[in-house]
Formats: C-alpha cells, structure tokens, sequence
C-alpha cells in the first residue's frame, strides 16, 4: 500500500472529481478519496469547499477514516464555523463509545475544534470524560481543558472545570497526574495572580510519588512546575532535592535539565556548609558532562545552559575543561558555544592546555570560530594574569600568519591587554605597526589608532601613521573618526612641537566638515580646552586609566538569576528573558531565585549574596563592539572611574532602579518608555485640564459629560506576591482623561517609600502621565489612594489579550511585577460621534467578514435607557429604528488611537420574555470587536 | 509547548503539516493591525500557518550560509530543527517551551517513524503519511508530547488500521492501560517457549591525542543493549563491575576481590531507560527494573579513567619545499595478541590542491581519495600488540593562497571484542513469581564490542 500516489493529482477539476468520490457508496473508495484531500491540504491546496462532503464520512466505524476525517475538520472548521456545526453530534456521540479510545479521540479532537459555537457543546461531554473510568480518557480530558481555557478562558472558569483539573493532580494513574500539572501551569501562565497551582508540601508530595512512575515526558512536566515552587524552608528544599537527584541519571536529556534546573533553584536556599550542599554540588557535574554526549542540538541547549550554571556556580564544572575541548567534526554552534564555556573555566591550573587548545583552534577553516579563540586568547590573558606573557607571543605568532582577519582580531584583543597590563609588553608594538595596511575592519582600526595614540611617546612615526588614517577621514566609520580624534589629540599633548598642523586639520575635520553630532562634540571640547588649559586637557585626556576586570561578557546578575529558573527553556537558549520573545501575557511572570531562609541566614558571607559582587569587585566589563563608543568617551574624557556605580547594593536586593538598565532587561530589553511628563494630549480631544476635571466631577451627576462606567477596585497583586505590598484599583475615564485609580495597603511590618511605577508597552500606548505620588511614607496597616492620570502616547506592542496591561511598582523593597486588562471603554474618546451619512459610508465599507455578532444576555433596559447608559461611556447613537416591534440603535465609537467601531444594537422592548440585545460590531481592526462587546456588556449591566 | 509540527523535504516542500494552536505563524498580522493607515489583515488560520511554513523554508532550508543554530528565531516565532538524510523536520512555537524536550521529542519521532517504516526518507513518508498523522495525533496533544513508547504505539495504531471492530471490551481496556500505565513499555501476557535473553555491551572510545603522543581528552561512551524474549512481567536486576558497588561490597572482604582479579572500574556517570528505578539506583546503587519486550537500551554510561586505547597513531608529517608533502603513519595495536581487531580504517587528510599522491603500506590497502581529499587506508584483520605504516608523498598544486592548510586531525575507525572502558557483566538475573520459571532456565548471552567514536590525532 502506498500513499505516495496522492500526492501527484494536480489535475484540473480535481475538486469535482474527489466530491464525486467522497460521496461514492463504496467504503475503500470513500477512503481513498479522504486520503486525496488531506495530502492535498499538506501540500497546501484549499479543499475546504468540499467540506460539507467530507463531514458526511464523519459517521462509520472505521476508526482510520475517523482520523482522518477529524484532521480534516481540525484544519477547515474554523473557516466553515457553520458547518462544522454539522459534527457536533457524531462528536458527542463518540464521547460515550464503548471504546475509550474512540472517546478520547473525540474529546480531544473536539478541543482542537476552535470554533465558539462548538466548544458550547463540548463542555457536557468534556465534563464527563474528566471522570472517565478510564485514565486515558482522563489524560486525554486533561490536555483538553488547557485548550478550552485557550478558547474560552470565561467558559472554563464558570463550569467549573479548573476545579476538577485540580482533583486530578491527585488522581491515581501518574500519566493523568502529569497532563493535569501540564494544563494547570499553562493555564496558571495567563493568570499570574491567580492561585489555581496551589502548590503546598501536601500536593509537592503528590507530584513528587507521580514523578516516580510517569512517562519521561510526564515527568518532565511535572519537575518544571516544582521548580515554581518556592520551599518554605531549607529542610523542605532538601527533602525535595533528595527526591528529585535520581532523575539526573534518566536517558531522556530534558529530564535532566529541569531536574538540574529545581535543584539550582532550591540551592539557593541550602548553606552552603551543609554536607548535602557539598553532595549536591558533586552530584550535578557528571549528567551535565554526559549531556554532551546527545545529538548535536541537544548539545547546543545543554551548553547554552552550562554557560549560565558556570556563571552561577564556577564551582560544579571547574575541573571539567576537557569535556568541553572542541571536536573537529562538532557543529559550528557547538563548536562556538563550548568556546565560551572553555574560558569561563579557564584558570592558572588548566590554562597551558588550554592556550594549547586555542591555537590550534586558530588554524580552522569557519572565519567566526576562528575570530572567537583569537578574541578567547585575549580574553585568558586578561583573566589568568601569569599566562598573560605566552598569550601575547601566542597572538603575535598568529599575527605572523598574516592571514587578514587573524590579525585584526589580535590586534584589537592586544589593546585590551595593554589596557589590563600597561607598560609590559609595550615591545610588541612594533611588530603591530607592520600590518597597519592589512587592516579594514573598523574596530581593529580603531584598536591600532588607540594603542598608536596611547604610546605616541614610544613610536617614532606616530604622527606620520595616525596621519595616513587622516586622508580618508570621513570614508571611516565613526568608530574610527572619534578614535582618530582622540589618537592625535592624545600625540599632539605628547608631542606638541611636531603636531600642530595635524591636530588642527583633525579638529576642523571633526567639527566643520563632520555631520556627526557626537564626533563634532567631541571635536569642541577638545578645541577648548586645548586653546583655553593645555595642562587641564592633558589631566583630561592623558588620565590614568581604569583597569579593565578579568570578566568579560558576563549576564548581568538578575538576568542571571531569573534566567538560571527557566534552565532547560527557550529563554536559556537564547539567554533573554521571555517576556523580550514571547508575546502576549504569557510568560512574563517574573522569576526570581528564592531568598536564603532565616535559619541559614547566619552564615551567610559575602560570597553567599545571590546576585552581584561587594561593590569594590564590580567589574568593568570589556565593551562589545557596540558599546566601545561609549567607553571611548568615558576613557578620555571622564574622570576617572574608580568605583562602580552605587546601585550594586541594592542589586542584591532585587531592586533595581526602575529606570535603571537592571528592570529593562527583566522586563525584556528596551519595552520601557520613561513616563512622558506631557499630560493629556490634545489628540483626545478634550480640552479641559485635570484641574478642572475635579471640578466637574463634582458637579455633574447627571449631566453627559459625566465620567464612564467605573468598575469597582479590584486587588491586583495580593499582599504575599509582593512582600507585603497589596495593590488594588480601577481604571476611570473622566472627561478626556484616563486615570488608574490605585489603593496601596501596606500589609508587612516596615515601613514602605520610594514608590514608583512603569507600563509595559501595550496595544494601545497606555503610559503614566505623571509619577506615582506617594507623597508619605506608607507605615504598616496604612492605606492610601492614589489616581494616576495615564496618557495614550506610549510605546505600542501588540498584546494579548489586547487589554492586558503589564505593571512594575517598585518601592524600597523590591520590584513587583502585575498584570491586569483595563477595560476598553476608557478609551472610548469623547468627540466619537458620526455623523448618520459618514455612518451609512463607513458601514458599508467595512467588509462583512468584519462584522462580529455578540449577545448581551439578561438586560431588561430600553431603548433610551441604553442609549444614555452608552453614551455617559462615549458610546453614541446615531440613529434609532423600529423595525417589527424591535429597536434598532445604530451607534458609532472611538478609540484612542483612532478606531472607530460601529454597532448595530437590537432590542426587544415589547417582549419581556426576551431582554436579550443583539449587537454586531463591525470594525476594521476585528480584534477590538470581543473587547468593545466586553465594554458594552459592563456598562450596561451596571 | 509545541505549536505545530512540518516535515520538509529538501527542497523545502511541505510533506506533513500539523498544526497544535493557532499562535504559530500570525506574526505578519501583529505590526499591521495597529499603524491605522496600515493594509488591514485578517487572515484566515490556513494561511497565516503558511506564513510560518514558508518563513523556515526560506531562513534555514534555503539559506545561503551553514546553519548557526539548531534553533532559529524568525518574527518572534521559533523553529526548532533537525535532519535525517535529506529530510527536514521542524517543531514551531511561539512561547517559552522547554526546548530539550522539543529536541528529546523530534528525536523521539524519527525513532518512532524509524520503527514503522524503516528509514526516513521522502519516499516512505510519503507513502505513510496517514500512519504519520495517526502517530502525530496520538503523540502529540496540543503540543505536549503524550505516550511516544512504540511498544505500546504498535498495538493500536497499526498499518492496517482497522482493528477496532474485533476488539474486545478487554482488550481496549488493555490498551489504555498500558498507555497510561507505569510499565508504559510492556504489555501484559507475553509467552515464550525459551526464555532468551542477549546482552551487548557497545563502547565507543574517543580520543584526542596531540602529535606528540599526549592525550589532550579520551572517554569512552558506551550503552548497554538488552534483548529479551522473556514471558511474563520479568523483574531484572543487572550488576557489572562499577568501583562503587565492589567497594561497598567488599569492605572486609577486600583482599578476595583483588585476588579474584576482578577490577572494578569508575563511572563518571549513566543514564538509564525509563524501565529502571533510578530512586533505587539512586539510594542502593543496584538496577532493577522489568524490560520491555524485545530490543532497548538499558544504560548508557561514560568512564575517562583508565581506558584502554586499542590503538596508537604516531604521525610524521614534512613539508618539502612549497609543493611536496611527505606523511608517514605508524599505528600500533595495544591490546592481548590473541584478540582480533577488525574493520580497521586510517584516514589521512590531504590539502586541498593535491594534484597527486603515491602510497606505500605494509599491510592492507590505501587509497587517496581526491574527492574526500583524505589517503584512506584499510585494514581487514589486525591481532594485538602488533604494528604497522604507511608512508605518502603528496604533490601539491602551487597556490597563490596565503592561508595555511588546516591540517585537520588523522581519524581511524575499528572494533575491537572487548570493553575499553574495561566494564564487564557480573551478572543479570531474572525473577518472574508468577509463572514457573526461575532464573537458571535463561538463557543469557553477553557480548563485548569496542569501536571508535571520534578517534583522533593531530598531525
């Protein structure tokens, strides 16, 4: 039998011919027929007109055309929703088959069914499969409230299904335990606050027997949510560590990491002068060596995530350099990352061999790999000072190759080390000059202009090198033309009687004929302190420099924390937090390694701080490319750095400065946007200032321009997410402006300051006006309320949901993280209303398949009830229709950022029987559709 | 977890497409939907998916240069891949998933397909891919892999499908409990007339060795395979020679196991089958576990200590001049004389403007071969302790290329019938309570074999 022969139909007319078929009496051809349309939909042809067809095969007994015809609705029912009504019954009908397997086949195809009218049907039969007598019904059932909740999250809640999700954690087939942890921490991933894994030692226990006897891929779900679990004790992270060790010998590689991951993360709270501390440490090292034995991309993973251990812990691996000895037939990206790893490890004790290693390594063919141990020759000199003499005489033999970008690479590494290890090994500089003409990369050209610049007193024709760079000044990148800047400066201080002509030709350069705002800048600052202080220029610029640490390339230590609890995930791969890939809500629940527990907290020693060195070992890392612009600066015409900044401290503590660089990377690189201290914007369409808008609150009960719907406050971050801190409110929208009303409660036993707070980006630019005031300190059991005016002219990022608002409030003790939806009404703007003709246009522009049909069940109201309800909320009625006993209200909106939304409202006045509305909106932007519906619901029903 | 799952051929043409959740592949909607003036995109699910398959095709299968990483990050979408032969197989997903698992489980996969149809190719894919999409549902639910042993897969996702209708009440039953159950991987029932079991211990040994004779890493890696023809619900428990458990054992009795002359090796770690109860290894050290019917991999462990390195590669090579090389190789066996060595292989690169080779050796045959640009060199049979050599003289094109030549390493490849590492079965006994037979009616088999893994010598 083979299927291939499927794939070849590409005749014309195919379509009619396979309606014929699948309507065919006989079985085989039937089949067949089904088989032609599903390799038609792989290869991506559109069959979905033969939909109604196919459905009709839905009913027999062959359960391999069953398969296959339920693959054929999963793909084509959400374009047909109307028909795919048409499977419901077969579907129901198969959820109580005889046969479990036929059960679950149909409880979990139904669930990939995303079609709303469908998943209405599938609860009762759901509901009885999560009670299956049969555990692969249940598994089944399981996976299947995680999709429904991805559906309908609304639904799942209000049948009461997460309950029951939650009984099965305790169920006695393990396999139904891990799809039930599985489902729950997705479903707990889009509701950080919620507590739906109410994880407590009791269900720890529980997951931890299921761990013993589930599948490798149960058991990989249920030891990454342990790892969420935070121990209330060291006792108890050392029972569990205990449980959880066996799993380092399983065959299956991400069994091993996540084990690896909850035992990292649960260390954390162990002293370190525990004998199990000391058992652990050894006991971690051989499976992460073993893993780099897998299939090459198993290898990548597992090294990406070694780099972050060996940051975290140099400990576990410093005696395993070898493993980490780069094979000839390795993949480039192994080869690359067991690269870095190799000089993390590197020490006095191992680093003949490997200076022996990198040599040879410099010899290969991959230009990239190539440049990286050159570059990684640099980096052990700097770190390992005694080999600091056999790396320079390595570099310079490579340099001897000449091959071009060997020797760039050298080169611009030997500026570091002149820089760490000034006046030693000056000598070499000669044999640098000699491949001045080999260079065209601008970092090794600026490299070369440095050390050029910097030694000028040593190298006789300093002036006529810097001045062959000189010729083609505005042809090299900026790079250069600031390094060049500096480089002749620095020689014309050290040698002012060969130099002036060049310096002046260099200074007019970068300030006359340069476009360049940051060249032309530095260009001044230099003209006048040389023509105003020739001795203050020279402490300027010919001051003593920092030294550069023996670190480079280190992850910034809170990045390392958060990153070392999601070991074994995409986000250690790609060593970025998941909120700076994954969009939506999902995922940006921050971790945090857990604190030390008070019982070890005596022994704690400085090198026991989780995050950040004692504020003297800061170390200055060595600029990536990008940055050398900056560092030029700060080496040229900053004072001396001699300490690191102040924050470090309070590093430890996790609370960062929020505007600090610290929360952007949490939070996911450059997201944040400083509060713009522009109030309301005109855009908006009001014109009345906030002052005044207290004003009109008071007055205005009745009057129209009152403010919208107001929900009640809602607590947003409970009192135990946020060491004390509880956060409740609301969000209003008074006469043009949006603010968030906050209620802070200080629920812990100190005094709480320094309050501030930042949005993530969101759909619709949301962003504080103004700084959180909180003008006294809040004492413990205090309560205060603050309103926070809000603009709409922040960074926009699509969010998912579209409402989601994600939050940091910092205060003196921490940073905290939240996320609410706001509701879409408060965007409604107030100068919203069309004109009836502009209405009757922009309906009919709007293509049908934008309309959107929505009821809003149970409201009694009338027409004109409605309509001023709406319209206290923005929402306006441009026109009113009695057609056969039924109000029609015709009503237009607008949002912030310009969407209008239209609405047909129906209302059944004269049939008390029916207080159903109907509405359908139509937009062009659909997305908005579900949350303009959530809208009108709200304030209608208040 | 997993949002969808394509198969490619390498041409980059879809072969099987799966789809998990909807978030795959609507990236192109995400920026366009808020810029107001911006075309409006309302894509139906069909096509954005396409939007997802075709952005792998054309950033990893169609892409100019080498692939960088296994996985890729495409508009905030990522790829996760690997390729048997020619034939591509991408898992796709837009959240934060645990990315050894997606690897785990695309192996996973291959191995299953592997078991259906035999070898991964565009042929038989095609030809099975009902079978695939069967095996796709049932392994895969909305993106968390589910029950993937192809012992249990076998009894009810067959090729020929319609089993069904015959089965009894039982017998399904059967089935969903062995899916879901804790001995996932054995079914209940099975009877043999003999009870047979074989036990190969593979090794590969590696080594990286400087030019000198130094040895810069060697380990070696090796698995343990089980074949059981077992009846029942055998419990097995496996011993070898691991330096942990002999020491435990021998305490007190410490001079007899050294006269007895048995040597205990140290692993540097292992990793079992799902079978074993790795708490009980954890805790006693001992391996007890019930094996699944037929062939599997009951360990896998790595030594670095002590290995026996079956043979020694001294390398000679000189530069005559700018077109001449001149190499000489001496390899020497270094094991007992009365065992054999088979199947061995010296490869000799070569630069990469050869124009011509001339080969001497004493024993074997050797060959250059232009388009691998190595000397090949093969040796049938070679017993212990003994020693051989090739010498080459290798004309060289002149170039104008100031690159050196790399010189990669000297490789060989052989198989020896002994354990490098030195690890040898002291026993594997069987109990089966139930039905009457005990472990003395096995019958067991035990068989050493030692090949190379990435055996190197720089030259």
């Amino acid at each position: 039998m083979t299927d291939s022969k499927y794939f070849t139909t590409t005749k014309k007319g195919e379509i009619f011919e396979l309606k014929a078929e699948l309507n065919s009496d006989k079985k085989e051809k039937k089949k067949e027929a089904v088989k032609k349309v599903i390799a038609s939909m792989t290869v991506g042809k559109d069959v979905s007109a033969l939909f109604p067809d196919v459905v009709n095969c839905m009913q027999t007994d062959n359960l391999e055309l069953k398969k296959l015809v339920y693959l054929y609705l999963m793909n084509y029912a959400k374009s047909q929703p109307d028909m795919a009504i048409m499977a419901v019954n077969t579907f129901v009908k198969d959820c109580e088959d005889p046969n479990p397997l036929i059960r679950a086949l149909a409880v979990r195809t139904m669930g990939c069914i995303r079609v709303d009218k469908i998943t209405e049907y599938l609860c009762e039969p759901l509901r009885k499969c999560l009670k299956d007598e049969d555990p692969y019904v249940r598994k089944t059932a399981a996976v299947c409230v995680a999709k429904l909740h991805d559906i309908n999250a609304q639904l799942v809640e209000d049948q009461g299904f997460l309950d029951t999700l939650k009984d099965l954690i305790s169920d006695s087939n393990p396999m139904v335990v891990a799809n039930a942890v599985a489902a729950l921490s997705e479903i707990a991933e889009s509701h950080p606050s919620s507590n739906l894994l109410d994880l407590n030692p009791q269900s720890i226990n529980k997951l931890l027997t299921a761990l013993n006897e589930c599948t490798e891929w149960g058991q990989i779900f249920i030891l990454d949510c342990l790892a969420n679990y935070t121990p209330k004790d060291d006792r108890e992270a050392q029972s569990i560590c205990e449980r959880v060790t066996p799993r380092l010998s399983h065959a299956n590689s991400a069994v091993v990491l996540s084990a690896v991951k909850v035992l990292m993360k649960f260390m954390e709270m162990l002293s370190k002068d525990l004998d199990y501390y000391g058992t652990l440490l050894k006991k971690l090292a051989p499976p992460l060596v073993t893993l780099l034995s897998a299939e090459p991309e198993l290898q990548y993973v597992a090294l990406r995530n070694i780099n972050l251990i060996v940051q975290k812990r140099p400990e576990i691996l410093k005696h395993e350099m070898k493993v980490f000895f780069v094979k000839y037939n390795d993949p480039i990206y192994v080869k690359l990352e067991k690269l870095d790893i190799m000089i993390r490890l590197a020490s006095q004790a191992n680093i003949a061999q490997v200076l022996a290693e990198l040599k040879e390594y410099a010899t290969e063919v991959d230009v990239d790999f190539v440049r990286k141990a050159v570059r990684a020759i640099g980096r052990c000199a700097i770190k390992v000072e005694q080999s600091a003499e056999r790396c320079v005489s390595t570099l310079l033999d490579l340099i001897q190759t000449k091959v071009n970008y060997v020797v760039q690479e050298a080169i611009v590494v030997i500026k570091d080390i002149f820089r760490k290890y000034p006046n030693k090994y000056e000598s070499v500089i000669a044999t640098l000059c000699e491949n001045l003409d080999s260079l065209d990369e601008p970092e090794a050209r600026a490299a070369m202009i440095w050390i050029v610049g910097e030694y000028a007193e040593r190298i006789d024709n300093a002036d006529e090198l810097l001045e062959s760079f000189l010729e083609g000044f505005h042809d090299e990148s900026t790079q250069v033309q600031l390094q060049l800047l500096t480089g002749i400066v620095k020689l014309f201080l050290k040698k002012p009687t060969e130099t002036q002509e060049l310096v002046q030709q260099v200074l007019s350069l970068a300030t006359q004929d340069s476009d360049n705002p940051d060249l032309r800048d530095r260009g001044y600052i230099y003209w006048r302190l040389l023509s105003t202080d020739p001795v203050a220029a020279k402490e300027v610029v010919l001051a003593e420099k920092p030294l550069i640490s023996e670190e480079t390339d280190l992850i910034e230590p809170t990045l390392l924390d958060e990153l070392i609890c999601y070991i074994g995930t995409l986000a250690s791969v790609y060593h970025k937090p998941p909120s700076a890939f994954v969009e939506g809500g999902r995922g940006v629940v921050h971790k945090s390694l857990p604190p030390r527990t008070a019982s070890s907290e005596s022994a704690e020693s400085p090198e026991t701080a989780p995050a950040g060195a004692p504020p003297g070992e800061q170390p200055d890392v060595i600029p990536a490319q990008g940055d050398l612009l900056g560092d030029l600066l700060n080496l040229d015409l900053g004072p001396p750095v001699s300490g690191p900044p102040l924050t470090t401290s309070s590093v430890q503590m996790g609370a960062v400065d929020l505007l600090g660089g610290g929360l952007d990377s949490l939070i996911g690189g450059t997201n944040f946007v400083a509060p713009p201290t522009a109030a309301v914007p005109a855009s908006l369409g009001a014109p009345i200032g906030s002052g005044l808008s207290d004003l009109f609150d008071l007055t205005s009960g009745v009057g129209t321009l009152s403010g919208s719907y107001v929900a009640p406050k809602a607590v947003w971050l409970p009192a135990m997410k946020a060491k004390g801190l509880e956060i409740s409110g609301t969000f209003t929208r008074q006469v043009g402006s949006i603010s968030m009303d906050l209620q802070l409660t200080n629920k812990a036993l100190q005094v709480m300051t320094d309050f501030a707070i930042q949005f993530n980006r969101n759909s619709f630019g949301l962003a504080p006006a103004a700084p959180l005031q909180v003008h006294a300190p809040l004492s413990p059991n205090q309560t205060v309320e603050i309103s926070l005016p809000l603009s709409t002219v922040g960074s926009v990022m699509k969010m998912e949901p579209l409402n989601n608002l994600q939050v940091a409030v910092k205060n003196n003790i921490d940073v905290f993280y939240f996320s609410t939806l706001y509701p879409l009404h408060i965007l409604f703007v107030e100068d919203g209303k069309m004109d009836r003709q502009m209405f009757l246009a922009t309906w009919k522009d709007i293509p049908n398949e934008n309309e959107a049909q929505f009821q809003i069940r149970d409201c009694p109201l009338n027409a004109e009830a409605v309509s001023s309800k709406l319209q206290s909320s923005n929402i306006f009625t441009v026109a009113k229709r009695n057609v056969e006993g039924q109000d029609m209200l015709y009503q237009c909106l607008k949002l912030t950022n310009g969407i209008w939304v239209l609405a047909e409202l129906r209302i059944q006045p004269g049939n008390p029987s029916c207080t159903d509305l109907e509405l359908s909106l139509k937009c062009r932007a659909p997305e908005v559709s579900q949350h303009v519906y959530q809208a009108y619901e709200t304030i209608l029903k208040n | 977890m997993i949002g969808g799952l394509f198969i490619y051929n390498h041409k980059g043409e879809v072969l099987i497409s799966r789809v998990y959740r909807d978030d795959i592949g609507s990236q192109a909607a995400d920026s366009a939907v808020f810029s107001s003036s911006g075309p409006f995109l309302g894509e139906r699910l069909g096509g954005s998916v396409r939007n997802a398959v075709d952005a792998f095709r054309v950033n990893v299968i169609h892409a100019r240069q080498q692939v960088r990483s296994p996985v890729t990050n495409i508009a905030r979408t990522s790829f996760f891949h690997v390729k048997r032969s020619n034939i591509w197989l991408a898992a796709v997903t837009k959240q934060n998933v645990n990315a050894a698992m997606v690897f785990e489980f695309l192996y996973k996969m291959c191995d299953v397909m592997a078991a259906y149809f035999g070898k991964i190719s565009e042929e038989n894919i095609k030809n099975n891919f009902v079978l695939i999409y069967e095996l796709l549902d049932e392994i895969l639910d909305f993106g968390y892999p589910q029950n993937s042993e192809t012992g249990a897969l076998k009894t009810f996702i067959t090729q020929q499908g319609i089993k069904s209708q015959h089965q009894t009440k039982e017998e399904q039953s059967q089935i969903t409990s062995q899916v879901t159950g804790q001995i996932g991987w054995r079914r209940e029932g099975i009877k043999y007339r003999r009870n047979e079991l074989f036990l190969d211990v593979l090794e590969s040994v590696n080594l990286l060795m400087s030019p000198q004779g130094q040895v810069l890493s060697a380990h070696v890696s090796g698995r343990v395979v089980m074949k059981s023809y077992l009846s029942g619900m055998p419990e097995c428990k496996f011993g070898m020679n691991d330096k942990i458990v002999i020491e435990k054992q021998g305490k007190g009795t410490a001079d007899e196991t050294s006269k007895s002359g048995k040597q205990s090796i140290a692993i540097d770690d292992c990793t079992f089958h799902q079978c074993v109860r790795l708490s009980k290894f954890d805790s006693e050290r001992s391996i007890s576990f019930i094996p699944p019917d037929g062939e599997f991999e009951l360990m896998r462990y790595r030594t670095t200590k002590d290995i026996i390195l079956p043979f020694r590669v001294i390398p000679l090579v000189r530069e005559v001049g700018r077109t001449k090389l001149e190499v000489k190789v001496v390899i020497k066996s270094n094991f007992k004389p009365s065992l054999l060595a088979q199947k061995i292989e010296v490869r000799i690169p070569t630069p990469l403007n050869t124009s011509g080779v001339q080969v001497i050796c004493m024993k074997g045959k050797a060959k250059y071969k232009a388009s691998e640009n190595a000397i090949v060199w093969k040796i049938k049979r070679m017993a212990g302790m003994k020693e051989s050599q090739i010498s080459a003289e290798i004309e060289l094109l002149p170039t104008n290329d100031k690159k050196k030549w790399a010189r990669p390493p000297i490789s060989m490849n052989f198989e020896v019938p002994f354990a490098p590492s030195g690890l040898k079965v002291r026993y594997l006994k069987v109990f089966e309570p139930k039905l009457n037979y005990s472990d003395h009616d096995v019958i067991k088999w035990v068989r050493y074999i030692g090949r190379s893994g990435i055996y190197e010598t720089r030259c």
